[in-house]
């Protein structure tokens, strides 16, 4: 810098340097193995290390995967075809068990001839869940969402058609009570539609199903809970989890927020509890200890049993996780809303709410992916969920002795329901950044 | 301090004040834990009325007119705003918040909702207005505040100025009668702070009730019909404003004084 003191202080640029290409060691494949895999002595020998770990681990079952056999009906068939085509000893595996067991694996003991049924909701089930992931659908379609629950009941466990129907009813009623009674006074149409579609399930839904019934036959086959099993097992309780946990979950993160003690104390003791037990011990409960408290003769079926208990512990995972949410909120964002007279619930359901959320979708879908694959646990309680049913499986005289391939087949199945939806928490998160960081 | 009267004459026609009362305080005091910070604070604001508030830090300022839309509660007085009292009740306090518009130091704007989102929320939802006609009030005002080409953009990609005319903006579509500003410019670079002030200024020539936490003092000089010095929770003194600056009573005002107009 010698011509530093040669210049006159003031200085004024005459020419802007234009912008121009970076020098050729910065681009190319060279400089990019260069730089991430050998750029140092430490980093050269963990490339070597991971390159031998990826050989060693596709050389073991490359050849067991290649050389699968699919079409045997026995595990003693797969090892005869082996032994005439391969030679024996050879790494083969065993596909045939999927080939013939897959069904069982998917439906449990779901009726054969129904198999139609799981199909057709889950086709439901996509088309209702479309519009609430992708906001660019019409919103026409959140009706068909609403009615998606209803019609995928109907559709599973069949029965008469009029029950579904009744109990949809009742959100009808709480509804009309809101509409009607909230705008003479605000808290009693609250209470209202809380009180009244209770007393409306408990004491009119049944009896109105029935008479409806009595005269109007309609109705599908009905198919008891204990013929479920397989993943539809597993997705129904895992989906079912999910949409009622986060709902459920959300609340309890409000009520822990709330200034009012004696609703904040009774969200913590809930989530401090159901978070403090393992979920096991909490099937067990719903398997065993119910039947005590329930009246006898009372027939509550095992798998909603189930369900309430799976919902109720992820939302207890899930208020924590929104609670987070709403805390990392400025209190700017809090004080915007009330400023321009918006009441709780229009803040919440507007301002906060959206933006705690936002944050919140990684921890949410985490939990999710959580919930899911812990619908396993129901195998302990009788209930034949994939594991459950790999078991009855290796237990029969054709398959005993097989496992790789079946815990392979559960293991990608469950892989796929998972990563779709990290991916579409990613997409998620994408799509709704908002700032410039 | 930016300057402001050499560069504009600012039109008197509208500013008149009524003698109707838009907001009247009566020996007001308020408690953070055990600590004191307003401490029997009187003040009657008359319509129209242009008030500039100003102080020492921690002196009470922002947390004064924070108690006038109840973002913080007052323990014992009464601050009666437009007539209604304000009490516990919930609904006389949404309601006060909607005919009270507040802008803060740092804007608050909604990150998740375009400019115009922004500005459309309260009306449609507590107004019921609808949509189309809140939109046509939103644009109204995003043109009166300079930025209309801005509306469907969101809050993160605007400059801090722009922000606070929008937040500015969000506060008039619900027609407020009384405005209430917590150091609106503070956050904001120099050149920026003279586009919100303008706009500022625009609005007390339209006679509306405002009231302002600024250290502008150009501001005040140019539009205030009464500057209030506040420290230690309490108002030190009120005057108008050429004779609050160039004739301090108290002590305090007259340190304050010197220090901020020393730099
Ligand atoms: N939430 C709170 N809890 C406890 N003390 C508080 C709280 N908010 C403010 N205070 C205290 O009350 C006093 C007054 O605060 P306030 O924000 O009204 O001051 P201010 O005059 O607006 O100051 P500034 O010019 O820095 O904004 C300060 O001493 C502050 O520390
Ligand atoms: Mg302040």
């Amino acid at each position: 810098m010698s011509d530093t003191h040669a210049q006159t202080v003031p200085y004024v640029r005459k020419t802007m340097v234009e912008q121009s290409p970076p020098p050729a060691s910065e681009i190319g494949v060279v400089k990019w193995l260069r730089e991430n895999l050998f750029s140092g002595p430490l980093n050269i020998i963990l490339t070597l290390i991971s390159l031998w770990v990826v050989y060693w681990v596709v050389s073991h079952v490359g050849p067991w995967l290649i050389n699968g056999i699919w079409d045997a009906d026995s595990l003693s068939e797969c090892r005869e075809i082996r032994n005439a085509t391969m030679g024996e000893g050879t790494s083969a595996a065993c596909f045939g068990v999927i080939g013939e067991r897959w069904q069982q694996l998917v439906y449990g003991f779901y009726p054969k001839e129904a198999y139609w049924r799981p199909v057709v909701a889950l086709l439901v089930f996509f088309a209702g869940l479309a519009p609430v992931l992708f906001a660019s659908l019409p919103r026409k379609l959140l009706y068909f969402t609403m009615a998606s629950p209803f019609l995928m009941f109907m559709l599973l466990w069949g029965g008469s058609i009029w029950g579904p129907i009744a109990v949809a009813l009742g959100f009808g009623v709480g509804y009309a009570a809101i509409k009607l009674i909230s705008p003479i006074n605000g808290l009693l149409g609250t209470v209202a539609a809380i009180v009244l579609p209770i007393l409306y399930w408990f004491l009119i839904a049944g009896p109105l199903a029935g008479a409806v019934n009595s005269v109007l036959p309609i109705g599908l086959e009905y198919i008891p809970s204990k013929d479920f099993g397989g993943f539809l097992l597993s997705s129904i309780i895992g989906v079912a989890g999910i949409f009622l946990s986060l709902p459920l979950g959300i609340l309890l993160a409000l009520a822990r927020q709330s200034d009012l003690p004696i609703i904040k104390w009774c969200a913590v003791t809930f989530i401090e509890v159901i978070r403090g037990v393992p979920l096991i011990v909490w099937l067990f409960t719903a398997s065993l200890l119910l039947n005590y408290f329930l009246p006898p003769g009372t027939n509550f079926d095992l798998m909603l049993r189930v369900i309430i208990m799976v919902t109720l512990f992820s939302a207890a995972y899930i208020a924590e996780v929104v609670r987070g949410g709403l805390a990392a909120l400025p209190k700017g964002q809090y004080e915007g809303a009330d400023s321009l007279g918006l009441n709780y619930w229009q803040s919440m359901q507007l301002i906060i709410l959206p933006q705690a959320l936002k944050i919140s979708i990684p921890g949410i879908v985490n939990t999710f992916i959580g919930l899911f694959k812990d619908t396993t646990l129901v195998v302990f309680i009788g209930l034949f969920d994939p594991l459950g049913l790999a078991g009855a499986i290796r237990a029969s005289t054709e398959w005993n002795g097989i496992y790789w391939e079946l815990f392979l087949f559960i293991g990608i199945m469950f892989f796929i329901a998972c990563f779709s939806m990290g991916r579409y928490s990613l997409y998620l998160e994408k799509k709704l950044q908002r700032d410039h960081r | 301090m930016v300057e402001l009267t050499q560069e504009r004459t600012i039109d008197r026609s509208h500013m008149q004040v009524s003698d109707e009362v838009a907001i009247e305080i009566r020996n007001m005091n308020k408690w953070y834990g055990s600590f004191h910070v307003l401490r029997d604070v009187n003040l009657t604001v008359q319509r129209g009325e242009r008030i500039v508030i100003c102080g020492p830090s921690g002196s009470g300022k922002s947390t004064l007119i924070r108690c006038i839309n109840r973002l913080e509660e007052h323990q014992s007085g009464d601050i009666i705003v437009d007539g209604t009292e304000l009490s516990s009740d919930l609904k006389n306090i949404d309601k006060i918040r909607s005919e009270v518009g507040m802008c803060f130091q740092h804007f608050n704007l909604f990150p998740h909702l375009t400019i115009l989102e922004n500005c459309t929320l309260a009306p449609i939802w507590v107004r019921n207005t609808p949509k189309k006609e809140a939109e046509e009030t939103a644009m109204h005002f995003l043109e009166k505040v300079k930025i209309p080409d801005q509306a469907h953009k969101y809050p993160g990609m605007l400059s801090g100025g722009q922000q606070q005319r929008v937040a500015i903006a969000r506060s008039l579509c619900m027609k407020p009668r009384i405005m209430l500003f917590d150091e609106p410019t503070s956050a904001l670079d120099p050149e920026m702070i003279k586009e919100v002030l303008d706009t500022m200024i625009e609005l007390a020539e339209e006679g509306m009730t405002m009231l302002c936490v600024t250290h502008e003092m150009g501001f005040a000089q140019a539009v205030a019909n009464r500057v209030i010095f506040m420290d230690q929770g309490q108002i030190v003194e009120q005057n108008e404003p050429t004779e609050f600056f160039n004739n301090p009573q108290s002590e305090r005002t007259q340190l304050f004084l010197s220090q901020i107009i020393g730099h």
